[in-house]
């Protein structure tokens, strides 16, 4: 019994660690909607600094001080940021935010590699509190006993400081609504300044606090992210002691699967040590499942202040249609270039994949207005059902192709139900939460799925197994699926998607079920995702679960955001341009993450609409000028 | 909308004429692949530990009078990407054989496409068994002392102990899970009364490590096998360190004598652990001084493990395209079959019965010497001498 009291202790460190990450990050995504990805960034900038500085600074004096530095730094990096970056691209569509701070994720993990060096740097311990002391018979940390008391202290200021001061009053007018606010005479944008500072400066304060408790590594930021939505999403999103009260609530779980280790069930035997690998995305599935909201939100209203609102969706012209057919062609010519241009068949079909995975993401996110943050569960269901009907059904490669795409289209059937019950970002987050537990399923079942390792040995048939015929197969299957997404959008069906979109209320007052129109829609993004999937797989012989993985299912969400949500040749665009770059940059140079990150950012400040969308732009702008010159 | 598709064309003219592939008859071309930027700590080391290894092959005039020249590839710790770049390295820059890869599902991929576009690949680092057992084919040759090997090495001094009572840590995934495996297998044949008293398996990166000493120490082991490394080390070392569980405790740990992760523990490491690893800062043989010698001289810092794993795969080609006198995948196979190659470790041999090298390993002790910790006690371990009976190999490769 005492060690199980003595784990819930832990369970409390481990809390206080989590809410410090998360608290700032409720209170940035509270007031200004923001998906702030470099969140975890700036927690291990905390780290980091905090360490150089206690390296640096001797004494007891000197370490704590590094600590509160650390913290004032990092907010400080947050304030630059919101100024010169976010503050420019608040009237883009929804989510664009989300692939500025993508971009500051690369290019802070290469700046920090580049000042700090890739070694783990571990600090010091706390002085002060190096050792431990004895509780029921066990020696605990000190350190962790006064993570346990700073936790709640941090909670109840910020509470204090949101609840009981004028500018924290403001801060949750702002939370409700921006837009009359402003019009109080309110100055905004410091408001918000301020906010990002703060939430920077919780991150940096949660990073510098973990210093005597683990290296500063390179891998922090991403590993704490995923943590810290969670947490934000779990305890519901700007509420801060909603944040504490989901902290508490996955570190102690996380404990007791810890303590638990292996147990039997009569003649299974689970171990719980392993669960913890995706015990928060659990959690989180089942809270948004059982409350829509999290534990402590409330229904969001329709933010007022976003871009402006979508124009109509058109067919496409004459002219561009014809563009169409002469790109096609021009693809189908390439092969006859092999000599000259021997690579671009292999990234052509990279590049056609990752083109229809885009498409098919961006058809719920675009006109179905559902934001999926766990696509590529679907491009993994379709690409391990692909290898498995192949590896353990003994199919051939044309049947699994055919058949691997309903596999994911089953998945989506699943996760959909779910999924369009809820709305907003907690859509988004339980999409991410079904796509972390079919990842660390393909993760965890070494006899089906090869584990970590994957499945290797999945190579088309013999007609299709060269780089000609698998193009040619390539450019059908996506062009067909491109097509096929592009016409149900202008069919009754799509129509009715985007009135669902447009307004719940209107669509149901005319006779659409919303619901399983979204429901619908969800189900056949997943079969185009899996087709991109099962194409993928094919093309490179293996499979890992990388491909379920968060970072397959931000590089689409990026793809789409830098093509322009709005434009239905926006993901095709993104694609190209996000795979090719990448591919092109990793080769320029050895810091190629920062230059990727610092090229998207270029776009995202000069392109805020996505490039198909400025173009989109630019071409109505030009019209009306042109007719009247004639 | 009109232009949408011009900025396609764009991209796609850029991919075309981003190409152009040099053939110069007197380059030999290697394609290396790596996850240079998720693993730095090894690969810059490994790196330059090429870069030394290609100096000295072409300034003493190359390999059958033509010049080696590595092309390095990023594959962001993907395989899909790996699997794409090795296509690239192929078909645009004609490079003549593949080697790399530091992740087990990375290396797997490649070594399965090797044996799809027979083409020669050489497995530099990664650890899991399965690149030349069950996964093996006969392009793929791996280089470095594998998880079964440094884990047989291991449990070998872990037997002498003659501890009952073993607690078991590992990161949850295959390469803690085969380590552990074969662990538990060796340890119960050499000792049949052994007993596994706890197993944790955090996930990696992400050790929750004051629960996990916490669970491990109320467990009461006599013992702990760990191959946690990394972050991972750092912390459950500290929170050890802090609750006391190494007092009575004797750990036998996998590559925490490695200076890529025995640097970063400082004043925390815990004495007398007995690891796995790369004592760089004493090792005084012949080999290894005149290597260190090099290194120091060359890039004024001291050589880690990755250097020494880089240095050697490149006068590992250089030696079986010597041998096999040229390029030509069927004879490079054949000539790395007991091709025999200096490295700083001394002589290896790529095994022909399972395209294994012999490549050992240093089994020590760690001691703490008030500011960091060093590796005392050590010795070597050829790589031969770890293996299972070939009989037993030939049944895990079938007849590849």
């Amino acid at each position: 019994m005492s060690s199980f009291l003595v784990q819930l202790l832990n369970g409390l460190a481990g809390a206080s660690s989590l809410f410090l990450v998360a608290a700032g990050l409720s209170l940035i995504f509270g007031v200004t909607r923001i998906v702030n990805f470099a969140h975890g960034s700036l927690y291990m900038l905390g780290v980091y600094i905090a360490y150089s500085m206690s390296e640096r600074l001797a004494g007891g004096v000197g370490f704590w001080f590094s600590l509160v530095f650390s913290a004032v730094a990092v907010g400080f990096i947050g304030a630059l940021i919101e100024m010169v970056l976010l503050r420019r691209i608040y009237k883009a569509p929804e989510l664009f935010q989300l692939l500025a701070t993508f971009a500051l994720v690369l290019v802070i993990k290469d700046g920090v590699l580049w000042i700090w060096g890739a070694e783990d740097l571990l600090g010091r311990r706390a002085p002060g509190l190096e050792g431990s002391v004895e509780i029921l018979g066990r020696n605990f940390p000190t350190y962790d006993l006064f993570l346990i008391v700073i936790g709640p202290v941090v909670l109840a200021l910020v509470w204090l400081l949101l609840t009981r001061t004028r500018w924290g009053t403001l801060v949750r007018a702002a939370t409700q609504d921006r837009e009359m606010l402003s019009a109080l005479g309110v100055h905004q944008s410091w408001l918000i300044t301020g906010v990002f500072a703060l939430g920077a400066m919780l991150a940096g304060l949660g990073g510098a606090l973990q210093l005597p408790r683990e290296p500063a590594n390179l891998g922090m930021d991403m590993l704490s992210i995923g943590d810290a939505f969670v947490v934000v999403v779990v305890g519901g999103m700007g509420s801060i002691p909603g944040a504490f009260v989901a902290a508490l609530i996955i570190a102690e779980i996380k404990a007791i699967c810890i303590w638990l280790g292996d147990v039997n069930f009569g003649p299974f035997s689970i171990s719980f040590s392993k669960l913890t690998l995706v015990v928060e995305f659990l959690v989180m599935a089942v809270v948004l499942v059982v409350r829509p909201w999290g534990l402590f939100g409330r229904p969001q209203g329709t933010p007022r202040h976003s871009g402006a609102p979508e124009a109509p969706l058109r067919p496409a012209g004459k002219s561009l249609r014809w563009f169409a057919v002469a790109l096609v062609a021009g693809m189908a010519v390439l092969p006859l270039l092999q000599g000259q241009f021997p690579y671009a068949l292999v990234l052509s079909v990279d590049l056609l994949i990752a083109a229809l995975f885009a498409a098919s993401l961006h058809f719920i996110m675009g006109p179905g207005g559902m934001h999926s943050f766990g696509h590529a569960a679907y491009f993994g269901l379709g690409a391990y059902g692909a290898a498995l009907l192949m590896k353990a059904a003994g199919l051939p490669m044309e049947a699994s192709l055919i058949l691997a795409p309903v596999v994911a289209g089953l998945g989506a059937v699943v996760f959909g139900w779910f999924s369009v019950r809820l709305s907003g970002v907690y859509l988004a987050m339980l999409t991410l939460a079904f796509g972390q537990i079919a990842w660390s399923i393909a993760f965890q079942w070494d006899d089906f799925t090869g584990g970590s390792n994957g499945m290797i040995g999945i190579w088309p048939s013999g007609w299709a197994n060269n780089r000609t015929a698998y193009f040619y197969l390539t450019l059908v299957l996506v062009v067909v699926g491109l097509f096929a997404l592009r016409r149900m959008l202008f069919s009754p069906f799509g129509y009715a998607m985007r009135a669902g979109r447009d307004s719940v209320l209107r669509a149901d007052a005319i006779g659409i079920d919303v619901k399983r129109v979204q429901w619908l829609a969800f189900v056949i993004a997943g079969v185009f995702a899996g087709a991109a999937g099962a194409l993928f797989v094919y093309s490179k012989g293996s499979i890992s679960p990388e491909v379920l993985s968060v970072t397959k299912s931000v590089d689409g969400l990026v793809m789409v955001l830098l093509g322009g949500v709005q434009t239905l040749a926006g993901p095709i665009v993104g694609a190209v341009t996000f795979t090719w770059l990448q591919d092109t940059v990793a080769r320029s140079t050895d810091y190629w993450r920062a230059l990727l990150g610092g090229i998207i950012l270029f776009l995202v400040l000069v392109f805020p609409q996505g490039l198909a969308g400025f173009i989109h732009d630019l071409v109505v702008k030009l019209k009306p000028n042109r007719e009247a010159a004639r | 909308m009109k232009l949408k598709p011009a900025v396609l064309a764009i991209a796609l003219t850029g991919v075309l004429g981003a190409s152009a592939s040099a053939w110069a008859a007197d380059v030999i071309k290697i394609g290396e692949i790596n996850s240079y930027k998720a693993q730095p700590v090894f690969l810059d080391a490994y790196k330059r530990g090429m870069t030394l290894a290609l100096d000295e092959i072409n300034g003493a005039g190359g390999v059958n009078g033509k010049k080696l020249e590595v092309i390095t590839r990023d594959d962001n710790a993907n395989p899909g990407d790996a699997v794409r770049l090795a296509d690239e390295l192929l078909s645009r820059e004609g490079v003549d054989l593949i080697a790399g890869s530091f992740l087990s599902h990375v290396g797997l991929a490649l070594a399965d496409y090797a044996q799809q576009r027979k083409v020669f690949y050489l497995g530099t680092e990664p650890l899991t068994d399965k690149i030349v057992w069950e996964n093996g084919n006969r392009y793929t040759y791996r280089m470095r002392t594998s998880t079964y090997m440094q884990t047989a090495m291991l449990a070998a001094e872990a037997a002498k102990l003659k501890k009952k009572k073993w607690a078991l840590i590992y990161p949850n995934y295959e390469f803690g899970q085969s380590s552990v495996a074969t662990f538990k297998k060796l340890l119960k044949q050499a000792q049949p009364d052994v007993e596994f008293v706890i197993e944790q398996a955090p996930p990696l990166g992400k050790v929750d490590a004051g629960s996990v000493v916490q669970a491990v120490a109320d467990a009461k082991p006599d013992a702990i096998f760990n191959t946690l490394f990394g972050p991972d080390l750092a912390k459950f070392v500290r929170e050890g360190n802090t609750r006391g569980l190494f007092k009575s405790v004797q750990v036998v740990s996998m590559l925490t004598g490695e200076p890529e992760y025995l640097d970063p523990l400082r004043a925390e490491t815990p004495d007398g652990w007995i690891v796995s690893g790369y004592p760089q800062d004493s090792l005084e043989t012949p080999e290894h001084k005149a290597f260190r010698a090099a290194y120091v001289a060359k890039f004024n810092d001291y050589p880690r493990l990755g250097a020494v794993v880089g240095y050697s795969a490149i006068k590992s080609l250089a030696a079986g395209i010597k041998k096999a006198g040229g390029t030509d995948t069927e004879k490079l196979i054949a000539a790395f079959k007991g091709l025999k190659v200096d490295t700083p470790f001394g002589e290896i041999v790529y095994r022909p019965q399972d395209n294994q090298s012999t490549m050992g390993a240093y089994i020590g002790k760690l001691k703490n010497t008030g500011d960091k910790g060093i590796m005392v006690d050590y010795h070597y371990v050829d790589g031969a001498t770890v293996q299972p009976s070939d009989e037993e190999v030939k049944k895990m490769r079938g007849d590849k």
